[in-house]
């Protein structure tokens, strides 16, 4: 009898092992990938925030000097202030315009699939292409957007060269690519109970009620993760920015601070200016804000997202 | 010889990389503008060398582009083209203002905004036409050389943004913009122009006049043949023709495989058989297509005396034809900036200026002094100061 029972727990301790390392062979592929291209990089990065490197020679320990003048550099507060300016604009704009369409796309019934596919292709669209399409649809006077708006007798801003417009424009265009946020909504708007609305109907709740007490609280894990996600991605807004106001030599020359968003000012510092050692101090101060903004929006998040299961 | 090209423009992030991986092209070819800080950070080398082993006649080429490469006292560059700007001013628009082609004059500057003025076209708030556009913040240097000053010394070394002159070269230009339907419509309209198509901005009437490269001419010349132009040299407030030059070099990077190589293949493409090579090939496109030939302006005075002797003949039209011997005579004026340690930061320095006075955030002066600690503090850094 015991001589069988350690017999199979031997045999299960082996499967466990032999599933084990399975499970790192099908694993290695990303661990090594993330070691080599991301955790090796990451390391490097640290270490060079702390020289004076531009590429071409070796590094040279500059201790403390490249974060001393992260504090002092107006352009460091200036595309961080942009980058937050943004952040707090595009995001709930983006969820609150996402979870619009994904609620009239739950009504479409039979056509949801042809619509669904319909607004995530522009998610296809390259950011570059996105760029130079917004620059045309946001000239101040030739552009469709303008047009549009004064067909309803509004004359539209210069969105492209007016300082306090080109932020908004820029956030008009991240509205383009909402196909990945819509689609998870949908999911998880599918994924609500239907009972629950019945009940609330029986009971009399209106349609905004049901919305509020039942809909927003179910996919509440949905949007949560939305947001962190759509944070981050924001922090580090590049191409098409890069592409609208600093892609070539005419639009690099005549742009404004108004456009100049963090990770733009830090590719500038990297490879214009070969300053390797400060944009590596940037990339490290950017990482700290997302981490803490992440830690917040988890601590206070949990207090309010319902996760099947709780 | 085998030369393998990658296609596309110079892209400073693959150079960089490759010179600090230890594989670099064996040549690069480059704005002359960043000469001076690839050579301040080794990126390329000098070429004194291979100047004297493969005898390449330095004299052959124009001094202003011979100086861009010039790093104190080292050659780093062979250059290539040579790129003047001169006056581009639409006729139809002149005579709808009553005014003739030689009244577009940059001489004296209390009349220019008011010469713009009455070039500008607005219709229901639109900007219809751009009077004058000054080309700022991109030909601020040509302004402050025009008004008798200069952005940077002479050795590169020390910024001269807060100088008087060129307060008030930016004052004047940022007038002209102003009287030109204001910075945001200017730019808004000049960001929509066909710039290399048929319909471009003369075409289609919506620019009085602006100085322009001598490229474009070759542009007009093939997209819009019948454009109703008239080509004259900027002027300095002395009334004399004045110029500002860029153009291209070929660069031997640090750690080059094939220097030698390399080399000789600079002197081939840069010497004047080369060019007339060239030259003819572009005029017998051109010919086929019934089509004017502008004509083609190297760095390389004897290949433009053999090109405009023996390749070039006038086309018949006298707007192209006067336009090509506006262009020659203006290149004996022509003046560089200097080679600098640190080219693209002090550029940005001036021209984040430039654009915070365009838009209104700042006064020329209190720009200037800002861009002036910038871009200081940036020479020093690259000297090693």
């Amino acid at each position: 009898m015991a001589s069988s029972a350690t017999g199979r727990r031997a045999r299960a301790s082996g499967m466990s092992r032999q599933e084990t390392r399975w499970a790192w062979l099908f694993l290695a592929p990303w661990v090594i990938g993330f070691l080599v291209f991301t955790g090796g990089p990451m390391i490097a990065s640290l270490v060079l925030s702390f020289t004076e490197y531009d590429v071409i020679s070796a590094p040279k320990f500059t201790g403390l000097d490249n974060y001393r003048q992260l504090m002092s550099d107006p352009a460091v507060a200036k595309s961080l202030g942009n980058t937050v300016f943004y952040t707090a604009l595009h995001v709930p704009l983006a969820m609150a315009v996402s979870l619009g369409l994904a609620l009239l796309l739950q009504r479409v019934g039979r056509a949801s699939g042809l619509f669904r596919t319909i607004f995530y292709l522009p998610v296809m669209t390259p950011a570059v292409a996105v760029g130079i399409l917004f620059l045309f649809l946001l000239n101040g006077q030739t552009g469709l957007i303008n047009a549009m708006l004064a067909l309803v007798g509004v004359q539209g801003p210069n969105w492209t060269t007016d300082p306090a417009w080109i932020k908004p424009g820029i956030v008009l265009m991240s509205l383009w690519t909402l196909g990945s946020t819509t689609i998870i909504y949908l999911a998880a708007l599918n994924n609500v109970p239907r009972e629950l609305y019945e009940a609330a109907r029986i009971d009399g709740a209106s349609s905004w009620r049901q919305f509020r007490h039942i809909t927003v609280p179910m996919i509440s894990g949905a949007l949560f993760f939305t947001l962190i996600v759509n944070t981050i991605a924001s922090l580090q807004l590049f191409a098409e920015v890069y592409t609208m106001y600093f892609g070539n030599r005419a639009t690099q020359e005549s742009t404004t601070d108004a456009a100049l968003f963090y990770v733009v000012y830090l590719f500038q510092q990297a490879f214009q200016f070969l300053h390797m050692g400060f944009a590596s101090a940037m990339a490290w101060l950017l990482f700290l804000i997302i981490l803490a903004i992440t830690v917040l929006q988890v601590r206070v998040g949990n207090r309010f997202v319902y996760y099947e299961g709780d | 010889m085998q030369v393998k090209v990658t296609e596309g423009g110079f892209d400073e992030q693959q150079f960089l990389s490759a010179v600090a991986s230890g594989a670099p092209p064996d040549l690069v070819y480059v704005d002359r503008e960043i000469i001076g800080t690839y050579a301040a950070r080794g990126a390329i080398q000098p070429l004194d060398e291979c100047i004297s082993s493969a005898q390449i006649d330095m004299g052959q080429y124009r001094p202003a582009a011979v100086q861009q490469v010039t790093v104190d006292g080292k050659v780093y560059g062979i250059p290539e083209f040579y790129s003047v700007r001169v006056m581009m001013i639409g006729n139809k628009a002149v005579r709808d203002a009553g005014l003739s082609p030689a009244e577009v004059d940059t001489t004296d500057w209390s009349k220019l905004a008011g010469m713009a003025e009455k070039l500008t076209v607005t219709e229901g708030g639109k900007l219809k036409r751009i009077g004058f556009d000054p080309k700022i913040p991109e030909f601020l240097p040509l302004w402050v050389k025009a008004n008798g000053g200069a952005l940077l010394s002479e050795d590169g070394r020390t910024a001269q943004l807060n100088a008087p002159k060129v307060v008030e070269a930016l004052t004047t230009t940022a007038g002209i913009v102003q009287a030109s339907g204001g910075w945001g419509k200017l730019k808004s309209l000049r960001d929509s122009f066909d710039f290399f198509g048929a319909k471009n901005q003369f075409a289609k009437d919506q620019l009085g006049a602006f100085p322009m490269e001598d490229w474009y001419l070759n542009v007009l010349a093939e997209a819009s043949p019948d454009v109703d132009i008239t080509v004259a040299p900027f002027k300095d407030r002395q009334g004399n023709p004045l110029t500002f030059v860029t153009g291209s070099a070929w660069a031997v990077p640090k750690g080059a495989k094939n220097p030698d190589a390399a080399c000789r293949f600079a002197k081939t493409m840069t010497e004047a058989s080369t060019w007339v090579a060239a030259a003819r090939a572009r005029a017998e496109a051109r010919a086929k297509k019934d089509l004017p030939f502008t004509g083609l302006y190297s760095g390389n005075k004897v290949a433009d005396e053999q090109v405009f002797g023996e390749v070039y003949k006038p086309s018949g039209d006298a707007k192209f034809d006067d336009a090509v011997q506006t262009v020659l005579a203006v290149q004996e004026v022509a003046f560089a900036t200097p080679p600098s340690p640190a080219g693209a930061e002090f550029q940005k320095a001036w021209q984040d200026a430039v654009n915070r006075v365009l838009t209104g955030q700042m006064e020329p002066a209190e720009a200037l002094e800002r861009a002036q600690g910038e871009a200081q503090a940036a020479l020093d850094k690259a000297a090693g100061g």
